[in-house]
């Protein structure tokens, strides 16, 4: 297949409007051949992952650019860095590391993008309506883009983002096209209690159950309540993009492309039915974990970043306690969401409970956690997935209830009930 | 099964990123992330949950079903090739544009160009340690060099 281009996009080729959009339309074509797109489209929108330090490669980049004049040419935020810009303190690492993360972090906004610093950029005030195109990077905020907003992004990698952002093009190919939104495996969940349904802890157990088997296609789940909340949505897209390389998934009932599950298979018939019961959902969350050892130092909340309502349900299960004097517990968000809780002085309350709220980054691929000798203990399936990993630590997966009784008892409890009868 | 790998077996497949390499294959059993599953810095495997743990890709030509995860993989793969302890070629049973990606990019930022093939078909017949060289779409596998 070939692709053509529109007159600018060759004028840009060409190197007409200097070298570096001359690069950028460089990787866009070539990205937009390998995905066999036959045009670009325009995009209205971009969420850059680049500007996440990830080694030299990632700022000789940014430097091509920005050094080359490069500025975004649509409304564009930055995902997570590996700095928590408002509480530097925390950050354990390397100072070199640190001077260059931050030196990447600086061309970023030099170029135009907005300093949102969210791997969670839905929960800003902006986010794109359905059925917009965008170029969004970050496995969650891509899969929540497709699934839950109902808006067109491929998966997009590092340095595409930015290109696409520059360029304000993107390779009319993937997930962007109608055809390919459509469903093609079924994952039907049945036999889970009504309990157990009703659960935050369920969603991203599923997430983490679907990443594997969908792999790259997209799935759409029956068999879960109409209207299941964004935080669940997202907590479940967060570890079907982790565990597998799902770029969006439907969810009959909740998601604005399945009213119907028809309409979600686009009326032809499923390739792929899975039937999923209780013994393979307590497997999936038994995966999760790498220890049996209670003796918990960490509890990690906030991947993706915690919304305002996790704040405040997080909150309201710590009442007037305390968390236990031998455990650290950091509860990651976005700098927006922070201010907003702040504001309803929760951030207060947090800090006077003994949470350590993190912004800008997140803790399982920064130096944040300071005793990663025992157990820690997480609510999010990503994390458990990344972090053994990335820091080297062990990990419970748990629900946040889980994760505040054991924060405050000062080793692992879970409520096995709502598993027993699942 | 060391029969399988005839001298000369040509599989062809579809260039992502055209280019020539060659290398000895690894084959992976399950799709890697290279964010968080690979250490730039040594090339080996750290994803706890991969079967191919501590193999060490430097050099290598890397056979998997697909990528996975990250949307940081290609700039952890562009990382990699730039440090040095990047794979030589990228074989998949499935396209994955955000490896594709991090190929384009280490060619264009440092001229180092690892090619991505996916090979719809005859993945199977690539087995670890088989010498093996990429040519656009064509990858060609000699015998078996450890028996």
């Amino acid at each position: 297949m070939t692709l053509s281009l529109s007159e600018r996009d060759t004028e840009r080729l060409l190197g007409n409007e200097g070298p570096a959009l001359a690069l950028a339309m460089r990787v866009v074509t070539r990205v937009a051949e390998a995905m066999e797109a036959d045009r670009l489209l325009d995009i209205v929108g971009a969420h850059i992952d680049s500007c996440l330090f990830t080694g030299m490669a990632a700022l000789d980049f940014a430097n091509r650019l920005a050094d080359g004049g490069a500025r975004v040419s649509v409304p564009t935020t930055l995902n997570v860095s590996s700095l928590d810009l408002l509480h530097p303190e925390l950050s354990l690492g390397d100072p070199e590391e640190r001077r260059l993360a931050l030196r990447l972090m600086e061309r970023f906004e030099e170029m135009g993008c907005r300093p949102t610093w969210t791997c969670a950029p839905y929960q800003l005030e902006e986010r794109p309506a359905f059925g917009e195109h965008v170029a969004w990077a970050e496995s969650n905020a891509i899969v929540f883009a497709n699934s839950v907003l109902g808006a067109r992004t491929h998966r997009y990698g590092d340095f595409i983002d930015l290109c696409c952002a520059v360029t304000g093009r993107a390779p009319a190919a993937g997930l962007h096209l109608d055809a390919n939104r459509l469903a093609t495996v079924v994952v039907r969940i049945e036999g889970v209690s009504e309990d157990l349904l009703d659960r935050d802890v369920l969603y991203p157990v599923v997430g983490g159950l679907l990443g594997p088997l969908a792999g790259k296609a997209v799935p759409v789940l029956v068999g879960l309540p109409v209207g299941v909340s964004e935080d669940r949505l997202k907590a479940l897209g967060a570890a079907a993009a982790a565990t597998g390389s799902v770029g969006m998934f439907h969810v009959v009932g909740s998601t604005p492309e399945a009213p119907t599950l028809e309409a979600a298979l686009g009326g032809r018939p499923a390739g792929t039915e899975i039937r999923v019961g209780s013994d393979e959902i307590r497997a999936a969350r038994d995966r999760l974990s790498t220890t049996a050892d209670v003796g918990l130092r960490t509890v990690s909340l906030g991947t993706p970043h915690y919304s305002v309502a996790q704040l405040g349900r997080l909150v309201e299960l710590l009442g007037d306690r305390r968390v236990h004097e031998q455990v650290a517990v950091y509860a990651s968000t976005g700098r927006d969401v922070l201010h907003e809780v702040e504001l309803r002085g929760w951030a207060d309350r947090l800090t006077a409970a003994g949470v350590q709220l993190v912004a800008d980054t997140c803790t399982y691929f920064t130096s944040i956690i300071e005793d990663t000798s025992r157990t820690t203990m997480t609510d999010s399936a990503k994390w458990a997935y990344y972090a053994p990993g990335n820091l080297g630590v062990e990990v419970v997966f748990g629900s946040v209830e889980d994760c505040v009784e054991s924060a405050i008892a000062g080793r692992v409890v879970r409520d096995e009930g709502v598993w027993a009868n699942a | 099964m060391p029969d399988e790998v005839s001298p000369g077996l040509a599989l062809e497949g579809r260039a992502m990123v055209p280019g020539e390499a060659q290398g000895d294959v690894l084959c992976l059993d399950e799709p890697l992330s290279f964010w968080g599953g690979l250490d730039p810095e040594t090339g080996r495997i750290t994803d706890r949950h991969h079967p191919q743990l501590d193999e060490s890709v430097v050099g290598r030509v890397l056979v998997m079903p697909s990528g996975r995860g990250s949307s940081s993989a290609s700039s952890a793969l562009c990382e990699a090739i730039r440090a040095g302890t990047g794979p030589a070629a990228i074989v998949m049973a499935e396209p994955d544009e955000i490896i594709a990606l991090g190929a384009v990019v280490a060619d264009e930022l440092y001229g180092r160009l690892v090619p991505v093939v996916v090979l719809a078909e005859g993945l199977d017949r690539l087995c670890t340690g088989v010498r093996c060289t990429v040519s656009d779409q064509m990858v060609i596998a000699y015998s078996d060099n450890r028996s």
